[in-house]
């Protein structure tokens, strides 16, 4: 862990290992507050934080490949709704109607995805990548619509039906089932990503963010680190379009388009790119003032964001939570 | 024969108007490297402006043609200067990120201001109707969109290969730093070819119209294909994003006419194909 911290990078020196177990016992037990908070708060509305979870899941495997790896893509998507039709065709056309197998089938086609896509994307750099990005997410879209048989096309895949989780707990009409189950997915999910960034191998992906050609000369892969993170964001991703696909038991050619990648990738942006914690702060934001504002106009809705995306990039680049995470380590400086 | 020949006759068209749109996108891309997202809402921006003035006040399409481009121009000319100015040499997300929140903004400004409706613009009566070339009749329009393709590409070549300022742009291209020691004041050849851009960029819509309709998404839709042709040509290369645009003007017309169900699907496979064998696109050159 500490050797890392020899090389003249600008990373951050991280805190003793014992300190970083506390830090991430604190990050879970506030994410279970807020979680707590907001089964009780918006008792009513358990549907919209369900979709949330799902979301965050998905703007988690975008930070991965964008903020730790620095690759910048507009066609994420194609992970997330690979996942989410994987469960659904499983469910709806095989049968497999168990939810934790309706996920980790869900994950499966999100890493398999996250292969192609990633062999594919890394191919080119800056423009081309982009490009090829985009490219990437318009074809998966259009094999989804043209696969209609199995996808169900443009009128969405439907009778997906889950079974009760482990037998004992049934999906019920309120959504509880659902929020609770995806709740504690993020969380474990939560967990063992922390791990993985902190791991030598997520030292190496932010050290290939930094400099390519410096890690390379190193002697490490640039290439291969870079697809083995893009399996891993699949699978992440995957778990949260599996998941997305179980909790609302219906999965759309939405979940494969070009916005819902853009969104993605405001939303992480927004919350502060390479840092888990901005994903997840990112996404109840964006989610949150989505369903106050576009309530009322949606074509407003779009001009906020804009405008919205326009001042992160100016004022706040590190995003909010890492803007407010400057200021108070500013503010303990000077209290020192 | 007649679809062949009804194929290369659209497929020109299109490309062609790709390219009066995209060429001002590769110029800037390659002159300042800012992945340029809005390129598509500053034809869409024109569009709206000669809709208004042709159909609205009734005035002449040249008129129209005219407003339009310089209207646009005015627009964008405060947005290079106050938003565009801060991400030169920015990391692309960022570049990204900006380019679309612009994007965004001039959507739903578009939406509010104009509604969500589909805006012609009425032809003069010269450019309606087919034209007999002899053993064949094409659409007037169609033939007018290829001349004015031909014409910006000759008018671009001539500007760029030819003049005092296409000198200095080219300097600015190869190298900023060394162009602004050698008394090129390159903020001024940036702020200039980024209003040609612009202004390019509304010509394209305008007379496209009639094969992108415009309509508040138009910004979204087609932002992607004028990515596509200046990522294939090439950025700042002006034969590379002539060849790109005939080229994926042909793919995406021939699919069209040719297997319609499948849409999208080979011009973005056509796409995935070509920068996958060329990154730096046909003719890019390599850093």
């Amino acid at each position: 862990m500490t050797i890392s911290n020899t090389s003249a990078t600008p990373i951050r020196p991280l805190a003793g290992v014992g300190n970083n177990w506390l830090r991430d016992l604190a990050g879970i037990a506030i994410i279970l507050a807020a979680a707590v908070a907001g089964y009780f708060l918006f008792p009513n509305n358990l549907a919209l934080l369900t979709r949330m979870i799902a979301i965050m899941l998905f703007v988690l495997s975008l930070d991965l490949v964008t903020g730790y790896c620095g690759v910048a893509t507009l066609g994420h998507a194609a992970l997330f709704g690979s996942g989410a039709y994987a469960a659904g065709i499983a469910a709806a056309h095989f049968g497999i109607t168990e939810p934790l197998t309706m996920v980790a089938i869900g994950a499966l086609g999100g890493a398999i995805a996250g292969l192609v896509s990633g062999v594919v994307i890394l191919r080119g750099h800056g423009l081309a990548q982009l490009v090829l990005s985009i490219a990437i997410i318009h074809l998966f879209h259009e094999a989804a619509n043209k696969a209609s048989a199995y996808t169900g096309g443009s009128d969405g895949l439907a009778g997906i039906s889950p079974e009760p989780i482990l037998g004992l707990f049934a999906f019920d009409l309120w959504g509880r089932t659902a929020y609770v189950f995806g709740i504690i997915l993020l969380v474990v999910i939560f967990f063992l990503l922390r791990i993985l960034v902190r791991s030598p191998f997520g030292m190496l992906c932010r050290g290939i963010r930094q400099d390519p050609v410096r890690v390379s000369a190193m002697g490490a892969s640039v290439k291969s680190t870079l697809l083995k993170m893009y399996v891993i964001s699949g699978l992440v991703a995957g778990v949260g379009g599996g998941f997305n696909a179980v909790s609302t038991q219906v999965v759309g050619l939405d979940s494969l388009s070009f916005t819902n990648s853009a969104e993605a990738l405001v939303m992480l942006v927004l919350g502060g790119t390479g840092t888990l914690y901005g994903a997840l702060i990112g996404t109840i934001v964006f989610i949150g003032v989505e369903d106050l504002v576009s309530a009322a106009n949606p074509f407003h809705w779009l001009t906020i964001v804009g405008a919205l995306l326009i001042a992160v990039v100016l004022f706040a680049p590190k995003g909010l939570y890492g803007t407010a995470a400057a200021i108070i380590e500013r503010y303990r400086k000077d209290g020192r | 024969m007649q679809t062949f020949f009804s194929i290369g006759v659209d497929a020109l068209a299109y490309g062609m108007i790709l390219f009066v749109i995209s060429i001002g996108l590769s110029v800037t891309m390659g002159l300042m490297r800012v992945v340029n997202l809005a390129h598509g809402a500053f034809a869409m921006i024109g569009g709206y402006i000669a809709s208004y003035a042709a159909r609205d006040l009734g005035l002449a399409y040249g008129v129209a043609v005219i407003l339009a481009v310089a209207g646009t121009i005015i627009i964008a000319v405060p947005l290079e200067r106050f938003l565009y100015r801060r991400i030169y040499g920015a990391p692309e997300l960022t570049q990204v990120l900006m380019t679309i929140g612009i994007t965004f903004c001039v959507i739903g400004i578009a939406n509010y201001v104009f509604g969500p409706t589909l805006k012609t613009i009425p032809l003069p009566s010269e450019l309606q109707g087919p034209v007999d070339i002899g053993f064949r009749t094409i659409a007037a329009h169609k033939l007018f969109a290829i001349s004015c393709g031909i014409g910006v590409a000759f008018a671009l070549w001539y500007l760029i290969e030819r003049t005092s300022f296409g000198v200095k742009l080219r300097a600015s291209v190869d190298n900023t730093a060394m162009a602004a020691a050698l008394g090129v004041r390159t903020k001024i050849v940036y702020a200039a070819s980024f209003a040609l851009a612009v202004g390019l960029a509304a010509f394209g819509g305008v007379i496209g119209a009639e094969l992108l309709p415009v309509e508040p998404y138009y910004a979204l839709r087609y932002m992607v294909t004028f990515l596509v042709v200046v990522s294939v040509g090439g950025a700042g290369s002006i034969p590379g994003a002539l060849i790109a645009c005939l080229l994926l003007g042909a793919i995406d017309t021939t699919g069209r006419y040719l297997v319609p169900e499948y849409g999208e699907f080979f011009f973005y496979l056509a796409v995935i194909a070509i920068v996958w064998v060329f990154p730096r696109g046909l003719m890019g050159r390599a850093k």
